[in-house]
């Protein structure tokens, strides 16, 4: 069939019917098999948030307000808070990020910009091996390694040093034994800088070269390079890495269990033990003799659930300030 | 011969050999249990034995006091081991029996360099002070007092309990709540307490883990832990007044003079005994099993096993520095067996 200027055109009758109906439900089906696989993520999410909820409705209910502020933790008399096992989890995982963002960035820009290209591929290769490594070897080495390692020659520095500073020193008292919030920081550091590096890198190496090569034409230096087009280019997935990494950090259970020493007790210092809600969690669970106890503790878990969804809203935000930010023009 | 060379023979000798085959393995029962850290040494000791005199195999969990407890009270498992015995009102309401296994202690260790094992003297009081964070230097006046020749430095003390629930810990603090009215008051003995001071190791392992590492602490640990690690313990003075090395002789004066008669399921606690030689945290791990058990064949193989564990598995529990069972007391075990479980050995 052809139309007024003789262009020949396609018409729903020289298609076989039974072509046309597969067709709209072969699309049909694939829209709900992909939408059911979407549904079922958020279900599933929605699930384990509700059950832990249930869960601990017995400890939110008896506790109220109190369960995030008091730091009783007695299973004798039945007193559960949640004060300290948050605050450790929250101050491991801030220093373990303080630690590792520098690193991870340097690492990043190393490889992609400075190293010599027959470089990239062996650290790129012991990075990823880094990553690999079960948490409890890192728990295991942290314990008989770094700890006595920490004891005897960086905490009795930092007691000395910077023990003595009125305010910061604060941070710096207590025994040089080895094992408190500091260490965890850093074992975690080491244990999510693979992560962190492994993203910065790929989407560092997916910056267009046109963008750098039109930056250093104009007479920048490689620092200005990669301060005017590679980081802002690539801001929004290297912060997704960020909280990937803080992500990793905040439910690290097995680590930080050998290192940050289980002691259900408030202290600002960074070298005194302290807990964390992932290492109650795995510590108390299996043996836990009353109602009230196991409600609190999943109670405790349904609110690292939040925290973590906190976080992750507060980076959601930050992209999106930034986002806003740079289509208002800067 | 001829007759199974043939063809049509073959497929049949074959199914027959292999039901032969699977017949045997099928008569190996699988024994599983949970609970007490404190008593994995001898029941892995005695699983091997039993394994390789019948071929059934023991499958334990040494996963805690209180996980034993809630395991055996959900049913995944043939029998629980706990450190902490269970009411008679609690035992009857789960449907539980629960008789002693094997008698142990629980010994105070700690890292000194200056210290041999063995020297260091202390007293009940004296240790409720230190886990309460009242006595915190090595060089204290009270710790001095009692240790006069030995070298004690002015370091802090760093008190190491236990992060988990555990019967362990139950027999320390019921001892620290005998000796102690403050502790008493102020903490409380359970599987799990509120520790004033300390860091937290997981498990006895995890607890001799930290005392080894950290220099001037001090921890508590079942005694076969202390010989298989060859941590530094310390004398403990008794109710009678004498400083008694923990040894499997004091263990014993301790379970000796313990009234089992008069206990309901033998509920009772063995601390501060009154004997002149009595080792004053001495502990006993009481088995639970159903008393009409649903997989009747497993709890047969679990209480055959018990009966050759307490008849002829004495002598490995003593080489591994637990206490071997009074007779009358074995005796006692076996009655009420025939009393409360409801299977036929």
């Amino acid at each position: 069939m052809t139309d007024s200027i003789n262009r020949p055109t396609f018409t729903l009758q020289h298609r076989a019917p039974s072509r046309w109906l597969s067709d709209t439900s072969a699309d049909r089906v694939f829209q709900l098999l992909a939408g059911s696989a979407g549904y079922l993520v958020l279900g599933v999410l929605l699930a384990a948030a509700l059950s832990m909820a249930w869960g601990g409705r017995h400890a939110f209910a008896t506790f109220g307000w109190h369960f995030f502020t008091s730091t009783d933790w007695d299973a004798v008399n039945k007193k559960f808070g949640a004060v300290v096992p948050i605050y450790g989890t929250v101050v491991s995982s801030t220093i373990a990020i303080a630690i590792a963002v520098p690193i991870s960035l340097g690492v990043a820009i190393f490889l992609t910009e400075i190293a010599p290209r027959w470089l990239r591929a062996p650290v790129s290769t012991a990075i990823e091996l880094l990553a690999a490594i079960p948490s409890i070897i890192y728990g295991m080495w942290g314990l008989f390694v770094f700890v006595p390692f920490m004891s005897e020659h960086i905490q009795p520095w930092l007691i000395a040093h910077l023990g003595p500073i009125p305010g910061l020193g604060r941070l710096f008292q207590g025994a040089p034994i080895g094992i408190g919030m500091l260490t965890a920081g850093i074992i975690l550091a080491i244990m999510i800088i693979p992560f962190i590096t492994a993203v910065m890198r790929d989407v560092f190496l997916a910056v267009p070269s046109g963008l750098k090569d039109g930056c250093l034409a104009m007479g920048s230096t490689t620092w200005e390079v990669i301060r005017n087009v590679v980081l802002p280019y690539t801001r929004s997935a290297v912060i997704g890495a960020i909280f990937l990494g803080l992500g990793r950090a905040l439910g690290e259970t097995m680590a930080v269990t050998f290192v940050l020493g289980n002691a259900h007790e408030l202290k600002l210092s960074l070298l005194e033990p302290g807990n964390s809600i992932a290492a109650t969690l795995a510590n108390e669970f299996t043996e836990a003799d009353s109602d009230m106890y196991l409600s609190s503790l999943i109670a405790l878990g349904f609110v690292l659930f939040l925290v973590t969804l906190v976080t992750l809203a507060i980076a959601k935000l930050l992209l999106l300030t930034v986002q806003q930010r740079e289509a208002k023009g800067r | 011969m001829r007759f199974f060379s043939t063809t049509s023979m073959r497929p049949l000798a074959l199914a027959a050999a292999v039901v032969v085959a699977t017949a045997g393995a099928a008569s190996a029962a699988e024994i599983t249990g949970a609970g007490s850290t404190f008593v994995y040494p001898i029941l892995s000791q005695w699983s091997a034995d039993y394994h390789a005199k019948t071929g059934d195999k023991l499958n334990y969990q040494s996963i805690g006091s209180g996980g034993g407890i809630a395991q055996i009270k959900a049913a995944t498992v043939a029998f629980g081991a706990s450190d902490k015995p269970l009411p008679s009102d609690e035992l009857a309401a789960a449907g539980l029996a629960q008789f002693p296994i094997v008698i142990g202690g629980v010994v105070p260790v700690f890292n000194l360099e200056s210290v041999q094992p063995g020297q260091l003297k202390v007293t009940g009081p004296l240790l409720a002070d230190i886990f309460l964070g009242k006595v915190t230097k090595w060089n204290d006046p009270a710790i001095v007092k009692l240790n006069a020749g030995l070298k004690l430095p002015d370091a802090q003390i760093t008190v190491v309990h236990r992060s988990d629930g555990s019967g362990t810990t139950f027999n320390w603090v019921n001892y620290l709540s005998k000796v102690s009215p403050e502790w008493k008051t102020k903490v409380g003995e359970g599987t799990s307490v509120s520790w004033p001071v300390g860091i937290g190791g997981k498990g006895n392992e995890g607890v001799a883990g930290y005392v080894r590492q950290i220099k001037n602490s001090i921890g508590y640990v079942e005694y076969a832990y202390v010989k298989q690690n060859k941590m530094d313990y310390a004398q403990v003075q008794n109710h009678s007044g004498n400083f008694i090395l923990p040894s499997a002789e004091s263990f014993q004066a301790a379970a000796a003079t313990a009234d089992w008669k008069n206990a309901r399921d033998f509920n009772l606690v063995i601390t501060d005994a009154p004997g002149a030689t009595a080792y004053p945290i001495a502990a006993s791990v009481f088995v639970m099993m159903y008393k009409q058990p649903k997989d009747a064949a497993v709890s047969k193989a679990a209480l055959l096993f018990f009966k050759w564990a307490l008849e002829t598995g004495q002598a490995q529990a003593v080489a591994l520095d637990y206490v071997a069972l009074p007779p009358e007391l074995v005796k006692q075990i076996q009655v009420y067996w025939k009393q409360t479980i409801s299977v036929t050995l």
